[in-house]
């Protein structure tokens, strides 16, 4: 199957209000092992999101296939690539919080969900994407030139 | 502080920056240090009395919203250019600039100077005042 490159902008902004529901439990209840699975699960959504592409994304794909045809077709589409790129910087944040359980530090966990929610809740409440912001600024520091 | 109130601070926290993002989206600032760019740094050549440098990069959307804006702008006022150039093949401008995202607009004066710096999607109406004053110097 061909990996479509445009997306309609209401999907990857339905899945941030999904990922800031989850990570918002996950911050409140950190230290118990509902956080745990919230935290493998999102981590899943998050490297899904990141390797296959936002089309595959378990909350991209509910938004495709249940709400989407639901609601007016689409007005404003957007390549797939800045909102892969996105969720490929909440997977690290994810990663960052797992091993904080692992670690035993609840304050690693926290502080990486707090800025993993922060991201999400940006993107979908103000549509702003940190990932794709830091794109340049990443690209700056890392070629050499 | 509870867990509770930590997730409010952060809620808070990035609602606030929010607000401050989308109240200076786009709004042309007075670049102070006056850089100079020359035709060559760009490939291109600069506008007659001014220019309009976009950065953009190739998966950002507002780039393609900002393109349209500025195309407008300079078919609009007669001498000036709007050039489009690729921050990731320029990233030794982009750092001489500190260009941080894209899209980001300076408005050059005839002799390639650095006038103003809009970062985000332009306003246009406040690009044709800003332009006018330019030429009008």
């Amino acid at each position: 199957m061909a990996t479509p490159t445009q997306l309609d902008v209401r999907g990857p902004r339905f899945g941030a209000a999904v990922t800031t529901v989850v990570l918002a439990v996950a911050f409140v209840s950190a230290g118990t092992t509902l956080a745990t699975i919230l935290l493998l699960l999102q981590t899943v959504a998050f490297g899904i999101g990141a390797v296959v592409g936002p089309h595959a994304q378990p909350y991209g794909k509910f938004f495709a296939t249940v709400i989407r045809p639901r609601i007016s077709p689409a007005t404003k589409f957007e390549d797939a690539a800045p909102p892969r790129f996105a969720q490929a910087v909440g997977l690290g944040f994810a990663v960052a919080a797992l091993a904080g359980i692992f670690l035993n530090s609840i304050a690693l966990t926290q502080i990486a969900v707090g800025l993993a929610l922060a991201a999400a809740f940006l993107n979908a409440a103000f549509s702003f994407c940190l990932g794709c912001e830091m794109y340049l600024l990443i690209r700056r520091f890392t070629t050499s030139s | 502080m509870n867990s509770f109130g930590w997730l409010a601070l952060v809620l808070v926290i990035a609602s606030a920056f929010g607000l401050w993002r989308r109240w200076s989206e786009g709004r042309a600032v007075v670049d102070n240090k006056h850089p100079e760019i020359g035709s060559a740094e760009i490939g291109q050549p600069l506008g007659e009395k001014a220019t309009l440098l976009q950065f953009s990069t190739a998966f950002c959307s507002p780039c393609r919203t900002t393109k349209v804006i500025l195309a407008k702008t300079v078919d609009a006022i007669e001498g000036v250019a709007h050039i489009e150039i690729d921050a990731e093949s320029h990233l030794e401008l982009v750092r001489r600039l500190d260009i941080r995202r894209t899209p980001t607009t300076l408005l050059l004066d005839a002799q390639g100077r650095v006038q103003n710096r809009a970062v985000g999607v332009p306003r246009q109406d406040e690009l044709i005042a800003v332009l006018a004053s330019t030429i009008g110097e």
